[in-house]
């Protein structure tokens, strides 16, 4: 029985539930969802020394031995996944608590936050398809509500958008494992990887794969599924933003990566050439948007196009290039949906044309907008060079060169929209009767005010853009441990002999 | 009878993809129950469809028989019945609540969150 593994599930539960019982006490819920937080992230290192200590975990829930009962387990990706988690969950309740307004607060947002976290790290650890599946839910279930929290028009609309193509995913998913199961007659999926190469029929496979890429794909919004995500993602505050941003999408990336690698091993035409439009179209949109949160939206499209672009590709060093970027996606992408919440706070708008000359007031926000968005480009020595540069040169290798073309267009195209917003927002100059207004506006009700509430606002910020710098300059230990997760991605035997045990 | 039901689930997919596809906000509800009954009714046709054959083992016998009801495709079903009904009571109310803030059902008008007019607020 390894403990380990239930720590990143049962801390975020106990932490909402526990925050429900406070309704009525603000104060007690944030101290909650902080102590939660960091129980979560404290989880996540637990969890990495246990399998460096001792290989695979798993644990068969009620002692019903695998395949038949479910299973968790945590091989290398899904160990970093669930660390991440960690990490932007802990970022994202500090800022929290300056972030959201009291109003949403009072609704429950502290234990919706934790269920959702739990959602996330139970899709990350099941070793079961249709459990997958009921994780999905429970964190759709916390995210619909969490978007729509608040009540304002753009929320709400917002929420139907989300909500409409999610289920359509849903059910999309839901009709895969009917599928799947009628074929292989188990859900294990270490034992449907065993199976599935035995499935005597032509089209059925294929049939499979590409039902896990529409279903999947809506959710980690990829190249022709992606319209829900920019629609939606700008409507709630920063902190609940940045999380949807950082981990929700990725949780899609992750299912697609662990689909493909168990089920349907091997280079995917079809894959690489949606990461080409994807890396491609997103960017491209970015262009022309008007809201700094927008422009984020479809920054983080395109940028999911490189981790698909690593898991089209199929080799070693692709592989361990997608889940590199993985990685410094999540912490980037975070930290840069936070910011947009800050100016948000700050100027009270979020449209590019409104905003001008922050550098004036906010240099601290100014240089802290720097470190994420140069690392999005890849820039040296943050971690976004290292994560392009390992999937080009694996793309050079799999003389993919349209591919890797596209790459480096989307990295050129990340660079330009990135440095236009900054000198927009921050260098332009004031108009003199704005700059008057500026001044005189209201500052907004939040729970509490002076040092300690600068340092929740910025702090998880400046966290975020530290570890995406430290992923930079010690990108050798990190890509090690990226390289093992693609060495147990590419031969799953050390995965389905830990969930199967002796019992195959 | 499978192929009743194989007709059947074809025509909630059918019906599910076409409401979603129309303009109004109820219909679109409608259409996310459907594809969720159909995705339901394909795995319960999935399962194989015998009579009389309950999964157990006969007195005498180590292991089950040829042919047997499978249990597990109407346990995945009772769940994910469950998680839909949840999902259409919260989609319902969302609705609601969309149509008395933006006042139309019409979803072609919800373009609050795409409209540069909008977004320069």
């Amino acid at each position: 029985m390894n403990l380990c593994l239930l720590f990143p599930i049962l801390i975020p539960m106990t932490t909402g539930i526990v925050a429900l019982f406070f309704w009525n006490h603000l104060r007690i819920q944030r101290i909650i969802s902080i102590l939660g937080g960091a129980g979560l992230f404290g989880s996540g290192i637990y969890l990495l020394l246990c399998l460096l200590d001792g290989g695979i975990p798993t644990v068969q829930i009620g002692g019903w031995p695998a395949p038949f009962g479910i299973t968790l387990a945590a091989d290398p990706l899904s160990v970093v996944m669930v660390l991440l988690t960690g990490t932007v969950g802990l970022a994202v309740s500090v800022q929290s608590l300056t972030g959201i307004d009291s109003r949403r607060e009072a609704f429950g947002y502290y234990p919706l936050l934790h269920i959702m976290l739990m959602g996330v790290c139970g899709a990350f650890l099941t070793g079961d398809i249709f459990n997958l599946f009921v994780w999905f839910e429970v964190m759709l279930f916390a995210s619909f509500v969490l978007l729509e929290l608040g009540g304002e028009r753009a929320q709400l609309e917002g929420t139907v958008k989300y909500l409409a193509l999610n289920l359509v995913a849903s059910s999309l998913f839901l009709s895969a494992v009917g599928l799947l199961y009628s074929a292989a007659g188990t859900l294990n999926m270490a034992h449907l990887a065993q199976r599935i190469p035995e499935i005597d029929h032509q089209i059925f496979p294929q049939a499979m794969a590409m039902l896990f890429i529409v279903a999947f794909g809506l959710k980690a919004a990829i190249f022709p599924f992606f319209f829900w995500l920019p629609a939606s993602y700008h409507t709630p505050p920063g902190p609940v933003a940045a999380i949807f941003a950082g981990l929700l999408t990725k949780v899609g990336v992750y299912s697609l990566i662990r689909v493909f690698t168990l089920f349907f091993p091997g280079s995917s035409d079809m894959l690489l050439f949606l990461a080409g439009l994807t890396l491609v179209s997103g960017c491209l949109i970015a262009l022309v948007q008007t809201h700094v949160r927008r422009v984020f939206s479809f920054l983080l499209v395109g940028h999911i196009g490189y981790m698909i672009m690593g898991l089209g590709l199929f080799t070693p060093l692709a592989l361990a290039g997608a889940i590199f970027y993985l990685i410094h996606d999540i912490v980037d992408i975070t930290a840069l949906f936070l910011i947009s919440g800050l100016i948000q706070k700050i100027a009270g708008t979020e449209s590019i044309d409104r905003i001008r000359g922050l550098y004036r007031s906010h240099p601290f926000l100014a240089l802290l907008f720097l470190v994420p968005a140069l690392s999005l480009s890849g820039i040296p020595p943050f971690s976004g060079f290292w994560g392009k540069l390992i999937l080009i040169r694996a793309g050079l290798e799999a003389k993919a060169y349209v591919l890797v073309g596209a790459g480096l267009v989307a990295a050129f195209l990340t660079l330009w929209v990135l440095s236009a917003l900054w000198s927009d927002l921050f260098w332009r100059p004031e108009k003199p009767d704005e700059a008057a207004k500026a001044d005189q506006l209201p500052e907004e009700e939040r729970g509490w005010k002076g040092f300690g509430a600068e340092v929740a606002l910025y702090g998880p910020v400046a966290g975020l853009a530290l570890i995406t710098l430290l992923l930079g300059i010690f990108a050798e230990p990190v890509y090690g441990l990226c390289r093992m997760a693609a060495g147990h991605l590419l031969d799953p035997s050390a995965y389905i002999g830990a969930v199967l045990g002796g019992n195959p | 009878m499978t192929f009743l039901l194989a007709v059947a689930t074809g025509a909630l997919y059918a019906g599910g993809f076409y409401l979603m596809m129309r303009r109004s906000l109820f219909k679109m509800i409608m259409g996310v129950v459907l594809m969720g009954h159909a995705a339901n009714l394909l795995i319960f046709t999935l399962g194989g469809l015998v009579r009389g054959l309950p999964p157990y083992i006969a007195e005498g016998q180590k292991h089950l028989g040829e042919h047997f009801a499978d249990p597990l495709p109407q346990a995945l079903i009772l769940t994910a019945i469950v998680i839909g009904f949840g999902v259409n009571a919260f989609g319902v109310v969302l609705i609601r609540r969309v149509h008395e803030s933006v006042k139309t059902g019409d979803l072609d008008e919800m373009i609050e969150t795409d409209s540069p007019e909008e977004l320069l607020k």
